[in-house]
Order: structure tokens, then sequence, then C-alpha cells
């Protein structure tokens, strides 16, 4: 006996399309919700891949303890010192130690088109702030020379905010400073900085404390040594930390959001689709009793018929699945500009699809199509024959 | 009236049928409505907000400190009629996830200047008497069982260190879109300490919050305080509390539209499943309609038909949804309650529940009514059996 | 005329359908037999109980107490998957509306019930358009259902009724749908195939023109045979 069912598989396909519209509006729902689900992932992943590639498991952050951020946080010129000394730091190919002892502002810039005011860091770096983040390329123009009142933008707030284009000036702390180079740094947040030379911006917003020190560690496994020591040091009250958890500590809270948001709007929706599903397959079936009848008549099993009518039901779930990622996918031609709720600053991230979304997305349409179509199909597998039959 | 018994009988002929598509629309004005509410709970600082409040700030960024003795400065500036000053001071209690807003305030200036924040007259003298004292939200202190005489610990993050406060009152808000989750504590207090340990950094102000003499000068105010600082260490910047509000709204704008795009295409993609299942009922019944129009009823009538049932089953799904919007709406609220501390279900939201039921009903039954009123008798009749 | 041997053998056979809270009766302990090569025309009013013998005898319906022997085989003792595979390759349908699967040709509908059985695909095909070609319709294979006459369509479902070569036909008011001209065509389409291939057919009907074409007529009335005729 034929265990799996025996009916042509274009007998499935061509009910579908016999009843075009009916299947059309069930894709076109099964669709949006693969498209809001995928959506939700690939902005979840986007804002990782932005935070985490920011930072690198080489570096180390050092703050001060009890701040959440380098914007809370200060460190003495003393304090910074003494970081400079420990052992585990990198030595440079110049012979000094691979350490930036940088300054991290917040400020606010009209955004281009809207005038709209939102915070922008400003980075107060050195040549080591370079060093320390290979990740980070010239585009245009050149570097800021330092002494001057010369400033690079990351491409993000070249692009979006005025005054940050190449050549173009930008008025705070009192004084002018001009765009001499615009940076990319890939999809980190470093793209969404202003940097300069932070022994002038130091002065120019009145701050004699560093905010953060920087370094590399010469051999990254010492870094459990160099951390224990510089937390116990009771003159010092820092904090260290490997850069890469820094960053993805940033975005906590803007994950966990964006995690609620997404996946209570998914739930609702896909509930929404299966719905819409059932009605679709319930609907079939009762078109078509008379030919179940005759089905079963002809020896087809109840499993037969089953097998059919959830598979109509699964390649709904297939279509609308591959139309929603279809469209899910040009989604990773937009970048989300928004303020991280956490850090107050400017965040630039995008969509990233990778094959596990993908997956994920095929997967969800088609138990959103099996959940829709396991009853009706159900349904039409108990139907007595000669009930069925009677049904003209 | 026998079109109304016709058209409930007609509604549970299909009873499974009805209830799954009652159920669709549940479901879509339950999400409808939970997406305005995220919505108005992101404007929620805005509307409590007051136009007849200024908020003053370091001009260069918000993370600067004012001088102290600014604040004399701003009390003499015509048409000023309190000042308060104040500093975020982003404590931390426990950890971060147990996130509120805390505050240093001065005490007098800021209940006069803040009406809807009520206090119990005794507490509030507590309040200022004891310096360590502190005051919090009602639902705050609902969430963590704090009493009246607790000493509560936060973690010190823009100002280092462990910081004890003694609770000395608990206020209530005039209205419902007062935040009652907010912790306020002496400035005074905050200053002392920071004599001693950061004496560089005493005698800092973060914002000042200022009231005016009448709601209608506000912006004349604003620019008169703001000349007053200009070219000096620390330029001000003074807008209205609204607009202050507003200003982080519009930093996060890019999702706020995300949403409010989502929420109209969720009533969309309803009305056109809504629509197919009219369609497809609608065809079933051609005959039957065929026999009306035989016994002499109108299309007007057959029309009357379909659209009444049609808006019956989307009204019966909009009451039940709008019935469940309520509890999801806290649920939803309490696991959001970090970001959104008010989450209320506005009154507009139940209204555009309404309508948009009311347009899913009419759009359903708008091709199935043009169909069978087009449908000659003959062609109809053939259809039965 | 030599005794051809039964090909069904009813037994005792009762049955009652229960509506709403009444049980009704429809066949009262109905015993009879039907030889090989016959042709049988059940008639009977309206709540006979001709269509309900009709079904217990195809096996998509079950008896209350009784039983039934097709080919020497007591189908009432046959669970229901066994009973599916059974009516597969014994039984073979005409019903009054034809119950052609709308979106399979006419090649396709044929080939239905081959399906389940272990022919291989040329084999199926050949199976096919021999029995296409046996009620004239091979040069109408591809044609959809809804692209073909009320005759046509009826010769597609005689043609898929005899496809897998069964043991019986049954054909539930054949005609009923027809026109004159395409009733009598499918008559004498049958009668062929019970004169030249000697297929065991019992029809119900209303019709007196369709009994005719039958050899042998049998009256129900209230579940019980009324007379006998030949």
């Amino acid at each position: 006996m034929n265990p799996l069912p025996d009916i042509p598989f274009s007998y499935n396909l061509r009910n579908l399309w016999t009843r075009r519209l009916t299947t059309g509006l069930t894709i076109g729902g099964m669709a949006l919700v693969v498209f809001v689900f995928s959506a939700v992932l690939m902005l979840a992943e986007g804002l990782k891949k932005t935070l985490v590639a920011t930072g690198s498991p080489e570096n180390v952050v050092v703050i001060r303890k009890g701040s959440d951020s380098e914007i809370q946080s200060g460190v003495e010129r003393l304090q910074a010192s003494t970081i400079e000394t420990q052992p585990e730091v990198a030595i440079g190919a110049d012979g000094q130690p691979l350490v930036a002892k940088e300054l991290v502002v917040v400020i606010v810039l009209p955004k281009r088109g809207t005038g709209k005011g939102s915070n922008v860091v400003i980075r107060g770096a050195s040549a080591e702030s370079l060093l320390l983040r290979p990740q980070i390329r010239l585009l245009e123009g050149r570097l800021p020379k330092p002494g001057s009142s010369e400033i690079m933008a990351g491409i993000n707030i070249a692009k979006r905010f005025t005054g940050g284009g190449l050549g173009e000036t930008l008025r705070f702390g009192m004084r002018s400073w001009t765009v001499v180079g615009i940076f990319d740094a890939g999809n980190t947040g470093f793209s969404s900085e202003i940097w300069g030379d932070v022994d002038q911006l130091m002065p120019a917003f009145r701050r004699q404390a560093y905010s953060s020190v920087i370094f590399r560690l010469r051999d990254p496994s010492e870094f459990e040594a160099v951390k224990k020591r510089i937390e116990n040091d009771p003159r010092l009250s820092l904090e260290a930390m490997r850069e890469t958890r820094y960053y993805e500590k940033q975005s906590e809270m803007m994950a966990k959001f964006l995690r609620i948001l997404g996946i209570s709007l998914t739930a609702i929706f896909s509930l929404g689709a299966i719905i819409g599903a059932m009605i679709t397959m319930y609907a079939a079936v009762a078109n078509r009793v008379s030919e179940i009848g005759t089905l079963r008549a002809l020896g087809f099993h109840r499993r037969s018929i089953l097998g059919a009518f959830l598979l109509e039901s699964l390649l709904l779930g297939f279509f609308g699945g591959a139309i929603g990622l279809f469209f899910s996918a040009f989604l990773q031609f937009f970048t989300i500009s928004t303020m991280n709720f956490q850090t107050f600053s400017e965040l630039a991230f995008s969509f990233d699809l990778n094959f596990q979304i993908a997956y994920q997305a095929m997967g969800f349409a088609l138990i959103m199509g099996f959940a829709g179509g396991l009853l009706p199909a159900v349904r039409a597998s108990r139907l007595p024959i000669v009930d069925a039959l009677r049904a003209a | 009236m026998f079109l109304l018994r016709l058209v409930f009988r007609n509604v549970f002929r299909h009873k499974l049928r009805t209830w799954l598509t009652v159920l669709g629309i549940t479901i879509a004005i339950l999400a409808f409505g939970l997406l305005r509410t995220v919505i108005s709970a992101w404007y929620a600082g805005v509307e409590a907000s007051s136009a007849s409040r200024l908020v003053t700030r370091n001009a260069i960024s918000i993370i600067f400190t004012l001088p102290l003795s600014y604040e004399e400065r701003i009390r003499q500036t015509e048409g000023v009629r309190i000042v308060s000053g104040g500093n975020w001071f982003g404590g931390i209690y426990i950890d971060e996830k147990h996130f509120f807003a805390n505050f240093a305030i001065e005490p007098k200036p800021f209940f006069a200047l803040y009406p809807e924040i009520i206090l119990p007259p005794e507490q509030e003298a507590a309040f200022i008497r004891d310096r360590k004292g502190f005051v919090a939200g009602r639902k705050l202190v609902e969430k963590y069982g704090w009493k009246l005489g607790d000493t509560v610990t936060l973690r010190g993050t823009i100002f280092p260190g462990q910081w004890d406060f003694v609770m000395r009152g608990i206020y209530k808000g005039r209205d419902k879109n007062v935040d009652e989750t907010t912790f306020y504590f002496q400035w005074d207090y905050l200053n002392e300490k920071m004599k001693k340990t950061y004496p560089q950094r005493a005698d800092q102000i973060g914002f000042f919050m200022i009231g005016v003499t009448r709601p209608d000068i506000a912006s004349d105010v604003a620019a008169r305080i703001d000349n007053e600082f200009r070219n000096s260490i620390a330029e001000t910047l003074t807008e209205t509390e609204k607009a202050f509000q507003m200003s982080w709204i519009a930093m996060s704008q890019a999702i706020v539209t995300a949403i409010q795009l989502v929420s109209f295409v969720v009533i969309v993609i309803i009305m056109a499943v809504m629509a197919n299942t009219m369609a497809m009922t609608a065809r079933e019944r051609i005959g039957e309609y065929a026999i009306f129009k035989a016994l002499g009823f109108g299309g007007g009538y057959i029309a009357a038909l379909i659209f009444g049932e049609s808006l019956i089953i989307s009204m019966i799904g909009c009451a039940f949804g709008i019935a469940f919007t309520f509890p999801a709406a806290r649920a939803f609220g309490d696991a959001l309650s970090t970001f959104f501390p008010i989450f209320n279900v506005a009154p507009e939201t139940i209204y555009m529940d309404i309508a948009a039921a009311a347009v899913i009903g009419t759009v359903a039954g708008v091709f199935p009514s043009w169909r069978s009123i087009r449908i000659r008798i003959a062609d109809g009749l053939r259809r039965i059996g | 005329m030599a005794e051809a041997r039964s090909i069904v053998e009813i037994r005792n056979v009762s049955k009652s359908y229960r509506r709403g809270s009444q049980i009704v009766p429809v066949l009262e302990n109905i015993t009879f037999d039907i030889a090989e090569g016959e042709f049988l025309a059940l008639m009977g009013p309206s709540g006979s109980g001709k269509s309900t013998l009709l079904n217990l005898l195809a096996g998509i319906d079950s008896v209350d107490s009784g039983s039934i022997l097709i080919g020497g085989l007591d189908i009432t003792t046959l669970s229901e998957t066994d009973l599916a595979a059974w009516r597969a390759v014994n039984v073979g349908f005409i019903f009054q509306f034809y119950n052609l699967i709308p979106v399979l040709t006419a090649f396709g509908n044929v080939e239905l019930p081959l399906l389940l059985t272990r022919l291989s695909r040329k084999e199926r095909h050949e199976h096919v358009e021999m029995a296409l070609r046996s009620v004239g319709l091979s040069d109408r294979m591809d044609h959809y259902p809804n692209q073909l006459s009320g005759g046509q369509q009826q010769r597609v479902a005689i043609a898929r009724a005899v496809v897998t070569d069964p043991v019986i036909l049954v054909a539930d008011e054949p005609t009923g749908d027809l026109d004159r001209v395409s009733a009598a065509e499918i008559l004498e389409l049958m009668s062929r195939l019970n004169k030249e291939l000697g297929k065991t057919i019992i029809m119900v009907t209303h019709d007196a023109r369709a009994a005719e074409k039958a050899h042998l007529i049998k009256q129900l009335d209230k579940g019980v045979f009324i007379n006998v005729s030949s």
C-alpha cells in the first residue's frame, strides 16, 4: 500500500490557482507577517553588528567606576598616566605605549533637511586613537592637524548633519571648527562621531579630565590580570572592560526594546495571518466537499486527503514567506538613524540579512501555513463519504 | 424588522467562518490599538508638559552644567515668576534594569512650579526638613514596596559613590498623564557631598525650570534669558517645556514613524482578508440573492443585507478587540515600563478603533454588493443546484 | 442460460440512520444475490433505501448488521484502510453529477484510480488511453471538465470507472443530469460494457428508460424488495 499522498502535486497547485483572489490575499497576509518578522530580526542583527564591530577584544576601555558610559565618566590626568605604565599595555612601533586618552562629549547639531537637532558624539582623540581603531579609514580629505581647529567627521555625520560635510564648519565650545576629512568606520558607532584633537577640545569644553582611556593589550589573555590590578587600586576608582563588551552594554536597552516590540507585533500579526489561512482553507474544503467524497470513494485514504489540504496550506505559507523575505531583502538599502536611549547619542545602523534569518523566516512562514491549514485539513479528512457525496 | 432579523440569521449561518472572521478583526483592532497606544506613550511626555514653563540648559551640550549663580540673574529677568534649579542624577537602583528617572531639585520652588504633582503638606514639610530625604511617585513606590522612613540607596554614575536617601513622601499625579515613577531628592544634599569630594564640580546646576508670569510671553522671556548669558562662559538655551520634550522625540522619529506606518498597514491587510471572506460568502449565496430579486426585492435591499452582515461582523470584532486592548496594554506597559512610564489607552485610540472597524466592514461589503446587485436573475437561479 | 456464480452476496443486512433524536430504519434484513455479469436496476420511491443499498455494496457506507460478500470477500469485516484499498481495485463509480475533479484534465481524472496501484507511469498511461478510447474520447484527453458537455463528462467518468478493471460497477442515477440524446448514449455504452466485457453493473435510477436497458429490475420500498421482474 502506498502510504504517501498519491494525489498529484499539480492538483494542489491548480486548486490554489483556480481561486486566485483568495489565494493571493492569503499569501499577501502571510508575506506581510514574514516581512515584519524578518525586518525585526534583521534590525536586531544590524544593531548587534554595529555595536559589537565597534570594538576589538584586544582593546581595553577604562572609565570611572560606576559610570555607565564614556560620557558620564571622568578620568584624571594622573589616573591616565598610571594606566599608561601598566606592563600589559602593548608598545607601538614608535616605542610608545599604545594608549589613547580621549574626551567624549555630546552636543546638539541640526540635521540636514529637517533642521531638527539631534545629539552627536564628539571625540577628542590622538594619534594613538587611530592606531587602536584600524577599522577607521579616511575616505576624503585628510587627518586634522594636531594643535589646530580642524576636525574630521564620520560618514553618517557628514551625510545627515548640516555643517558636517567636507570643508564645512561647525561651531561649538565658542570656536569654529573646520571639517578637513571624512572617515568611514564601516558599520560601527564611530561612523556617527566627530573626531578632533583632544588637547584642543578639552579646553574648548572647559574639561580638566579625560573621559576614558583606551589601550591595546600586548597579549589578549592578560586582560584579567590588568583588569584586577586597575579595579583593586584604591587610588584609581576605575573600571576596565574589553572594548567589545563595552559597546555591547551600550545597546542592551535599545536591543531589548526592539526585541519586545518586534516580537509582540509579530506574534499578533502571525495570529492574524493564521486566521486568514484558516478561513481560506475552510472555504476551500467547503467548496470541494463532493470532490473529497469522490476521492475517498475512489479509494484514497483519509491521510491522503489530510495531506493534500495541509500541503496546499503549506504552499500558501511557502509563497507568502518567499515573497515577504524577498521584499525584506530590500530593507538592506536603508539605514536607521536614531537616538540610542542609553547613551543619548546618534546611532546609525542598518538591516542585516543573513542565511540564518532567511531560514528562520521561511520556517516561521511554513509553521503559519501548517497551523492555519491543520484544522480544516482534519475536517476534510473526517467527512463521511456518503454525506460528502450527497452535497453536490 | 425583517431585514435586521435576516441579517442576524445570515451572520450566524456559518458559525465557524463568522467566528474566525470576528477573531481576525479582534486581533487587528487589538494590534492597531496597541500600536497607537505605544505612539501616544511616546508623546506622553509632551502631552504632560506645559507651554508656560521654560527649561534653560547649557547651549553646547545637555551634559554640561550651568553655574548656580545664574539662578538669581534668571529670577531677575522680566517675566519670570519662579525659578527652580535641578540636576539629572542618573543614579542606579540595584542594577541598570531597574531604571527610573531621578533628579536633584530645589523643593520649595519645584512644588510651586509643578501643581500637578500632589504631595500631602505634612510629607512635603518632612521632605524639606530632611536633607537626605526623597519623594517618589506612587507607581514607583508600589513597584518596590517602599515605606515612609525606608532608606533607599542609589549608585551614582555621573556623581560617583553610593548615595543613601530616606523616603519622606509619595506623590500622586493630578492628571492621568503625569509620570508617577520619578524620584526627587534635595539638590543641597548633592551639592554638599560634591563640595567635599569633587569641589570643582560643586555649585553647578544641570537645568533651570522656569515659570513665567503669563503664558503668551513665554517665548519672549526665553529669548531674554538667552540674551542675558550670550558670550559668557556657559551660554544658555531656553525653550518651552513642550519644545524640550518634543526635541527628544524628534531624535527617535524614525522608529515612531515606522510604528505609525505599520499600524495602518495592519488595517489594510485585515480589510483585504475580510473583503475576501465577504466575497466568498456572497459568491455562495448568489442563488439566494437571485431568488430575492425574482420575488421583487430591489438591489438596495440586497446591498443592505450584505453591508449589514459585514458591518455586524466587524463591529462584534471591534468590541472584542477594544475589550482586550485594556488588559493587553497593561501587560505591554508592564513589560516596557522602563521605557514608557505612562502607558494609557487614550479615548482617541478607541474612537480610531471604531472608525477602523467601520471602514473595514464597509469596504468589505462594497465589491460583493456591487456584484450581487448587477447579477441577472436568470443567471443567479441557474447557480442553485 | 447457465447459472452464473454470485459475485455479490448480501446476507441479512440492516441499516438505519439517526435523524436528530430519532432512529430511522432504512434497510431491514435484506438478503439477495447478484450474479456475475448481471445488469441490475434498483428502483423505488424516495427514501426507499436504494441509494443506501448501493453505497453499502460499494463499500462507502457500513452496515448495522449482516454481511456483504463480493467476490467471496466479506467487506463488512474490512477496516477502513483496507476497505479504501479494496475499493480502489474492485469498484467503479458512476455518479449523477459525474464528480470529475475540475482541476484535472480528462486524462488526469481517468488516471486517478491508477495512482493507488503499483503500476508504472508507462503502464498507467497505456490503461488510461485504452479506457478513453473505449468510451470514444481519445481526442479530448487534455480537456478540462468545464470544456466538455454533460454527456462527454459522464463518458470520462465511465472511463475512470473501468480503468482498473473492477469487479463491479455502481451507478447512482447516471442519466439524471443528461438530456435525452446523451442519456441514450450513456446507457448504450453501459450496456455494451456489460455485454461485451461482462461487467457486473448495479444501477440506481428513476428513469424507466434507463431501467429498460437493464436485465433485472428490483423495486425497493421502505427498505424491502417488493417484486422481481426480468
